[in-house]
């Protein structure tokens, strides 16, 4: 069903290595990266630690490094690597036709209930 | 000639075709001579030859061919009759009635026919439809001109030909662009260039065939198209194509202009599903079907690029082939079912070898196993998970893909071979129990360790055994490991079995990434003259695909020192701040610095700093300890905006959140002091204007104060300047951090120019010779004030030199990074891609 994603634009819009914004009204930011192997990954902007907006850190491998205290957090599975613990939520994506969709439940998921 | 014309079939075959044929047998109608259609007709004739009539249309005038060899057909390898799969021959054979160069325009389930484009209506029993894909065409102007094509099918390959040919109007060479930097648009570049056209690819993406390759293989795989003369332009968004008639180029939206009188577009496919759209299948990305590659509706099969399975459409030919297989095991009651494939690519283009299969994107609970021979160009990677291999990257050396994709699809554990794995089958599986150690000690005396440097395991131990314990000591005497470092490893292996476990550990590594430590990476960067990041990772044999967040902000600044106005900074590789040029707060706003030259300000600045603060609705701002204002809480959408007002008052970036120099703090001096004795504000701004903008191991501040009192600190900065009656005090490697240092005296000197000049030289050796992260107080204790005093001091030659190189380098740096973005570069940095706006619940 068509419905069930969200058209969230070109995959141009995103050169590899970087990421960006996607602020979901009343609810919480979700990032999209995509890194320099090419994949698209999505997750909530918001670092398990101190909340840090993960968006902006450096992307190396299928990881992200948070900017604030360097926490590095899987893009694949929004779980911190090494010694820290947390998890960010990671929202479902596909790529079709050089287009990027996003899960519509799981982005509406991230809205303050 | 093979095949047959549109003119043969309509007058030859007319009758059979709309009289109902006396075969009771079920009539299969298969829509598409392609691959995966005459495929499924072998695979049902192999298990059930007498069980359907079949019928084939086609919409090429040609027998089914092998569409995957058209490059070499370009290429000039092989001719059209050498890649023909089935001759008519097969098709009479067979009884199967084939109708070339006639489409199917439409299809009546109810009645259970099909419609052709030449009028001719067939019905079926079962219908295959295996109609391949539609080339993606970028929507520009130009795009239907004359001499605009895709690479799909022969009449493309006929077409390309043709212009190479004819070459450019002028006589000369002709031209053509390829739009897209995949696959395929490699091979028609690469078959248009043995035909001696000259070539440019356009691609969108920073890295060719970035779907299939990480950063480093791409990067290989460019520099060695570029050795074969194809000029390679990235970061390319096609404008237009423009030309009257025909084709004469394509326009860029940066607005290069490229001559050409071909243009492929190799952007991508789209399964082409119109038919079945209009038929009334269920459609996802292509037709869906189950494991039997049946449609929505019973009686419909489809199968080939045209299909989705489990939300997967496929590209290549081998997913082709299982699923041929299962569709007509379903076919002839047998169930076997199609699961889906995982598929792996490798690029054919003469002499470069490049393989890749599964994901390679890494992540979570991933090892990646890299291995990189920069001597003989050949780069691989193996991502493994739980033991089992998930992806791999080969490049060079493509010899072991077919082994890892092997071991990819069976899943199977490699635990026990982990260790030999990236060195491919042959070694892994040559002693099941085989211990590196155990290897390289049962190495012969003469075998080679350091292919660079000629030294052999023989050298390597003597020289051990006269003393070098160590990886450095050896490198130091014997130059083993000294050059690309590949034979590190080794080295170190033989080091342990010389010297039992007396080896003393090398100096620390730059990261994990690498088994060189900083010092010798800047070495090598210089030495080798290597010009990017992914050159320095492939010569130095990173371990990681492609870097870390430790590894690549040092190796991007190491590159901007060794080579200013050369090399191109890597805004990936730079730390949010210096990405951003703001300072990243705690809550993810930022803050704001204008640069106040010496501490100085005026009320233009002021006021343009207040109606900042307002507009904006900054919540604070503080005077920091560097003698500025710092505007706090500003969003990073806002910030080119805020930049553009305080550029409108004559301010630029304080550099507040860089690796850089930071301020020039000075007290009022002569100028207003009573104790002061020489103008240390016009001192200070003098400094400031000469130092701002350049890039450093940290972040750098200078003070300079009117006399010993010392009012603006400059004996805890990293270069502070204490005017005295008879002239300047230099000091340097002062901190006022964690651990506070009061800075050493350098010298003196008598007058301002000199002060300037020291100040240069001092910074610019400091900028070559610390260690990325290495302030200036631990760099001075590491390498002794003595040292710095003989570089700067004592060395008249040397001191003039180095300040030449820091002016030079300044010369690329001073431009106000802020002023750029303002004007609207980078936008996206700082732009939502979107926003999502639920609607209203009522
Ligand atoms: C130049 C080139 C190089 C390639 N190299 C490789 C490679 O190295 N390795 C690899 O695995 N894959 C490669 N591929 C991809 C591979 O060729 C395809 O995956 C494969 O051909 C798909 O088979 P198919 O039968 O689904 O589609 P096709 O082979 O495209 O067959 C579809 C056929 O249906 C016909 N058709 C479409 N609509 C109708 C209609 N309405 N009525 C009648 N006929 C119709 C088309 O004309 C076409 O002949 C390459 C492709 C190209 C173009
Ligand atoms: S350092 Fe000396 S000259 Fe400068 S303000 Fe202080 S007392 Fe005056
Ligand atoms: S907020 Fe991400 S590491 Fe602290």
């Amino acid at each position: 069903m068509i419905g069930d994603w969200l058209d969230i634009g070109s995959v141009n819009q995103i050169t590899p290595g970087n990421a960006r914004t996607l602020p979901v009204r009343g609810g919480e930011e979700i990032a999209i990266f995509r890194t320099l192997g090419g994949e698209f990954h999505a997750l909530v902007n918001r670092c398990p630690h101190k909340h840090g907006p993960l968006s902006q850190g450096i992307v190396h491998g299928g990881v992200v490094t948070c900017p604030l205290h360097n926490w590095n957090i899987s893009l694949k599975t929004g779980e911190a690597l090494g010694e820290d613990k947390g998890c960010v939520p990671v929202i479902p994506l596909k790529i079709d036709a050089g287009r990027i969709f996003l899960l519509r439940s799981a982005v509406m998921g991230q809205l303050a209930a | 000639m093979e095949f047959q014309t549109r003119d043969d079939v309509s007058t030859g075959n007319e009758e059979d075709l709309f009289v109902p044929s006396d075969d009771v047998r079920e009539h299969l109608v298969v829509v598409g001579n392609g691959m995966a259609g005459c495929r499924a007709v072998e695979e049902l004739l192999a298990r059930d030859g007498a069980r359907y009539r079949v019928t084939i249309f086609g919409a090429e005038p040609h027998v089914n061919y092998n569409r995957i060899m058209l490059s070499p057909v370009l290429a000039g390898e092989k001719t059209f009759e050498d890649i023909i799969i089935n001759n008519q021959q097969w098709y009479d054979d067979n009884g199967i009635e084939l109708i070339v160069a006639d489409p199917i325009t439409a299809i009546d389930r109810t009645a259970k026919t099909v419609r052709s484009e030449s009028g001719r209506t067939v019905s079926y029993d079962r219908l295959l439809i295996a109609t391949g894909s539609d080339p993606f065409i970028i929507p520009v102007p130009g795009k239907d001109l004359p001499g605009v094509i895709s690479f799909r099918d022969m009449r493309d390959v006929d077409t390309m030909l043709a212009a190479a040919d004819a070459g450019a109007p002028d006589g000369e060479q002709g031209r053509a662009v390829v739009i897209g930097g995949g696959l395929l648009g490699l091979e028609a570049a690469h078959g248009l260039t043995l035909r001696g056209m000259k070539v440019t690819i356009l691609h969108i993406m920073p890295t060719l065939m970035e779907r299939q390759l990480d950063e480093a293989a791409g990067w290989l795989l460019k520099t060695a198209l570029e050795d074969r003369g194809q000029t390679i332009l990235t970061g390319a968004d096609t404008a237009e194509i423009f030309g009257q008639g025909k084709v004469e180029g394509v326009r860029l939206k940066d607005g290069t202009l490229i001559p050409a009188t071909l243009v492929v577009m190799a952007v991508g496919i789209r399964p082409s599903v119109a038919l079945a759209r209009e038929a009334g299948l269920d459609i996802g990305r292509g037709i869906k079907v189950d494991d039997h590659m049946v449609t929505s509706d019973p009686a419909v099969l489809a199968v080939g690029e045209c299909v989705e399975h489990e939300g997967n459409v496929y590209g290549l030919v081998a997913p082709l082939w299982d699923m041929c297989r299962s569709l007509a095991d379903g076919l002839t009651d047998q169930h076997s079912g199609y699961k889906g494939s995982v598929t792996s690519t490798k690029l054919k283009v003469a002499g470069l070898d490049v393989f890749s299969a599964g994901d390679f994107s890494g992540g979570e609970g991933c090892e990646d196993i890299v291995l990189r021979d920069a001597s003989r160009g050949v780069y691989k990677r193996v991502v493994v998970k739980d033991d089992r291999v998930i992806g791999a990257v080969l490049y060079g050396d493509t010899a072991d893909g077919g082994w890892y994709f092997d071991l990819l699809k069976r899943q199977e554990n490699v635990a026990d071979i982990r260790d030999f794995l990236i060195f491919g089958q042959s070694f892994a599986s040559g002693g099941g129990a085989l211990d590196p150690k155990a290897a390289v000690a049962a190495l012969s005396d003469d075998a080679e360790i350091c292919g660079c440097n000629g030294v052999s395991k023989g050298q390597v131990v003597a020289c051990i055994e006269k003393g070098a314990c160590s990886l450095d000591a050896v490198r130091g005497t014997c130059k083993a490991s000294a050059s690309c470092g590949s034979c590190t490893g080794l080295v170190e292996t033989i080091l342990a079995l010389t010297l039992g476990e007396d080896v003393q550990s090398g100096p620390k590594t730059m990261c994990k990434c690498t088994s060189f430590g900083h010092d010798d990476v800047r070495r090598e960067i210089v030495a080798q003259g290597m010009t990017s990041i992914p050159e320095v990772m492939q010569k130095l044999h990173w371990a990681t695909p492609d870097g870390c967040s430790s590894c690549r902000p040092a190796l991007n600044y190491y590159l901007l020192c060794a080579l200013p106005g050369e090399y191109v900074d890597d805004q990936q590789s730079r730390f949010v701040n210096e990405r951003m040029h703001a300072n990243i707060q705690k809550d993810g706003t930022y803050s704001v610095v204008p640069r106040m030259w010496g501490g100085l300000t005026n009320p233009r600045e002021l006021r343009a700093i207040a109606d900042v603060v307002e507009k904006y609705d900054a919540p604070m701002v503080k005077v920091t300890g560097g003698q500025r204002l710092d505007i706090f809480g500003i969003k990073k959408e806002d910030l080119p905006a805020v930049w553009a007002d305080l550029n409108a008052a004559g301010m630029v970036s304080g550099h507040a959140y860089g690796k850089s120099l930071r301020t020039v703090k000075t007290c009022v001096g002569s100028e207003w002091c009573r104790f002061g004795t020489q103008d240390s504000t016009g001192l200070g701004v003098k400094t400031e204007r000469m130092t701002w903008g350049s890039w450093m191991p940290h972040k750098f501040k200078i003070a300079v104060s009117g006399c010993p009192r010392n009012c603006a600190e400059a004996t805890i900065k990293d270069f502070g300047v204490v005017c005295v009656d008879s002239g300047y005090e230099l000091h340097v490697g002062g901190n006022g951090g964690i651990h506070v240092r009061v800075t050493d005296l350098l010298c003196k000197v008598a007058t301002e120019q000199e002060a300037l000049d020291y100040c240069a030289a001092f910074t610019q050796l400091y900028r070559e010779e610390a260690r990325y992260l290495e302030r200036t107080a631990p760099w001075i204790e590491r390498v002794g004030v003595d040292y710095v005093k003989a570089r700067i001091v004592e060395d008249d030659v040397g001191r003039e030199a180095l300040r030449a190189r820091f002016l030079y380098s300044q010369s690329f740096s001073q431009d106000d990074p802020w002023a750029e973005r303002a004007a609207g570069e980078h936008a996206e940095l700082h732009q939502h891609i979107a926003e999502v706006r639920p609607m209203e619940t009522v």
